[in-house]
């Protein structure tokens, strides 16, 4: 029979008490791992945006169009390496709550900008070769069931064909996935002469560029080149680094990582408070427990250590499985009818969680582990 | 006949300060224990005895004097060394059992083995012959709210005596269990006395368990007043 023997006897005592406490622990930290998988995912449209990737807007507001021909004019900057253009589609699958992220782009250039979306070669060429054609990611087209090779009708909540229809068909040419686990595969890309020729809005305007720079140095130069190419005309240009527009366009939302923290920091309060206040308790029932184990010859150093390890115990298998259910609420909400960023318990969040564990522990078992420290045998013994 | 002195108090003062009133619990109390001895102590409440018992289980240290133990001080010794020499020479049989209630019997006898380095193995085998000397070889995996008083305590014998202890203090053994039971457990101690020569010495209130002792020391107002041998 070793410590672990013994802290392990002391936590199980009762049952009920162990139960709640872990419980209040997993809330807690299931609380915590699916928050955090939110703001990471958030974050990692920030985090994977390429340093050398400007998006550039009308300076009114980015849902006002630019004409098409500053593409041309971009492209031809010495700086630029690759330009294409987008435009926000606003389409959704057989039924208007099954919105997608689709937009028209400029295909060839597109995979040249934005290569982190994974085809294969004989894709990129079906893909070029079929004006219907359309890209979808990986989690989008497991969410409709699409295969490659489908023929689907898409509506649009913004456009109509000119025959005053409102729905395109499109060919299912590839399933494109991520260069990396949290690249955002939720979107659908097809051409945007099939889109300009056959809406009824008039044509040839764009609603966005992006543009890739020769390095990411020239940044700075390339965004005043092509904001003063547009001063004074009547769609004037605001560019700004890809990592920084999307910080932007989150922070719509609102300040996500303190709405988070707070929720988060508010939750381990709340823990902390119920957790210390068990801990407290038990080792106050103890006393008597704890002064003949001194008698016997265990030093005070030994049962402050046996103390500790408890509460750390608890907070580790509370927390571990409040990461573990957050690992299923995250799958949950990865399969959910709605569009979210890929959504990751990793590496990092564990490591994050289990730091917070190890803290929680240690503040919640400090104080009833000094208490056990200094405690007395005979005042102890007398209490008993 | 000159003795083995097990343990000698010399000049032992013991003074509590409590507010701006400092109590004397005891004066130059001079004391010897002769290893092999069974030793019963009796006196009024307040008499001292606890105060003593605590002075010789080494969970308590003196305002002056000397206490020695099998030839080394022990009033000299700090807070980490007196647990081990407490851990090493005395075994400690309370009123109340005091058995951890989430253990089982035989892992409350092992948890003084815990502080040695004996094998888990080893620890078994000792725990397994300190529960069958006390007769509850039976009850091993029994835990202390399913066991009765008696039995309870002589887990808590068997606790004391894993270790192989030099001294076994008891703390009124039998203050918490009838007279059948008392008996019984008095009748155990007098044999781990007389057969395996265990010194214990022994607090008590009742005159019928003093005399299952070799002598009895009566404590009053921190002095010994009368000794004399048990019948």
């Amino acid at each position: 029979m070793k410590d672990l023997y013994l802290i392990f006897r002391n936590l199980t005592r009762k049952p009920l008490r162990l139960f709640l406490t872990l419980f209040a622990t997993f809330i807690a930290f299931m609380i915590f791992g699916t928050l955090t998988a939110f703001q990471e995912a958030f974050d990692s449209g920030v985090d994977l945006a390429a340093d050398d990737r400007l998006v550039v807007v009308n300076k009114i507001n980015f849902t006002q169009p630019l004409p098409i021909s500053y593409v041309a004019r971009v492209s031809a900057l010495e700086d630029v390496d690759a330009v294409t253009h987008l435009n926000w589609f606003g389409g959704y699958y057989q039924e208007p709550k099954n919105q997608m992220a689709m937009f028209a782009v400029d295909a060839e250039n597109f995979l040249k900008v934005y290569d982190e979306l994974i085809i294969t070669d004989e894709e990129r060429t079906a893909w070029l070769a079929n004006r219907q054609g359309l890209i979808a990611g990986k989690a989008i087209a497991e969410r409709f069931g699409w295969k490659k090779g489908q023929r689907i009708p898409v509506n649009s909540n913004i456009f109509s064909q000119r025959d005053g229809r409102t729905d395109w068909d499109f060919d299912v040419v590839a399933i494109y996935t991520g260069a990396e686990t949290q690249t955002d595969t939720n979107s659908v890309y097809f051409h945007y002469p099939y889109f300009n020729e056959t809406q009824s809005f008039g044509g040839n305007f764009i609603g966005f560029m992006g543009v890739r720079t020769t390095t990411p140095d020239l940044n700075e130069s390339v965004i005043k080149q092509i904001d003063e190419m547009f001063v004074n005309s009547p769609a004037e240009t605001e560019t700004v680094p890809e990592k920084a527009f999307n910080k932007a366009f989150i922070e719509q939302i609102g300040n996500l990582g303190l709405i988070l923290t707070s929720v988060v920091l508010a939750a381990f309060f709340v823990i902390l408070v119920i957790v210390g206040n068990s801990m407290v308790l038990s080792i106050r029932e103890r006393t008597g427990e704890i002064g003949v184990m001194k008698t016997l010859g265990f030093t005070s150093m030994r049962i402050f250590r046996m103390v500790l390890a408890e509460s750390m115990l608890l907070a580790l298998i509370g927390g571990s499985l409040g990461i573990v259910a957050a690992i299923g609420m995250v799958g949950l909400a990865n399969q959910a009818p709605f569009q979210l960023p890929p959504l990751i318990v990793g590496g990092s969040l564990w490591g994050k969680a289990l730091a917070y564990m190890l803290l929680l522990g240690l503040i919640t078992g400090i104080v009833p582990a000094v208490s056990a420290l200094r405690m007395n045998i005979i005042t102890a013994l007398s209490r008993n | 006949m000159t003795q083995d002195i097990l343990f000698d108090l010399k000049g032992v003062s013991k003074k509590f300060v409590k507010g701006k009133e400092t109590i004397t619990v005891f004066e130059n109390l001079d004391m010897s224990i002769a290893r092999g001895d069974f030793l019963a102590i009796m006196g009024p409440s307040g008499s001292g005895k606890t105060t003593l018992l605590n002075l010789l289980g080494g969970v308590d240290q003196p305002t002056s004097g000397q206490i020695t133990f099998d030839g080394g001080r022990v009033d000299t010794l700090s807070e980490n060394q007196l647990a081990a020499w407490r851990a090493n020479n005395i075994g400690f049989i309370f009123q109340f059992y005091n058995l951890m209630p989430m253990l089982n019997a035989s892992r409350n006898v092992e948890l003084p083995l815990l502080l040695t380095r004996l094998g888990s193995k080893q620890r078994k085998k000792n725990v397994a012959t300190a529960l069958e000397l006390v007769g509850l070889s039976d009850r091993a995996k029994h835990s202390p709210r399913e066991m009765s008083g008696g039995q309870q305590q002589r887990v808590a014998i068997a606790r004391a005596l894993v270790s192989d202890p030099k001294l076994l203090l008891c703390d009124e053994p039998t203050g918490d269990l009838d007279r059948e039971t008392a008996d019984e457990i008095l009748g155990m101690l007098q044999l781990l006395n007389e057969k395996h020569g265990k010194t214990i010495i022994m607090v008590t209130h009742d005159p019928a368990a003093a005399k299952y002792a070799r002598r009895t020391l009566h404590l009053d107002k921190g002095k010994f007043v009368e000794k004399e041998l048990a019948a």
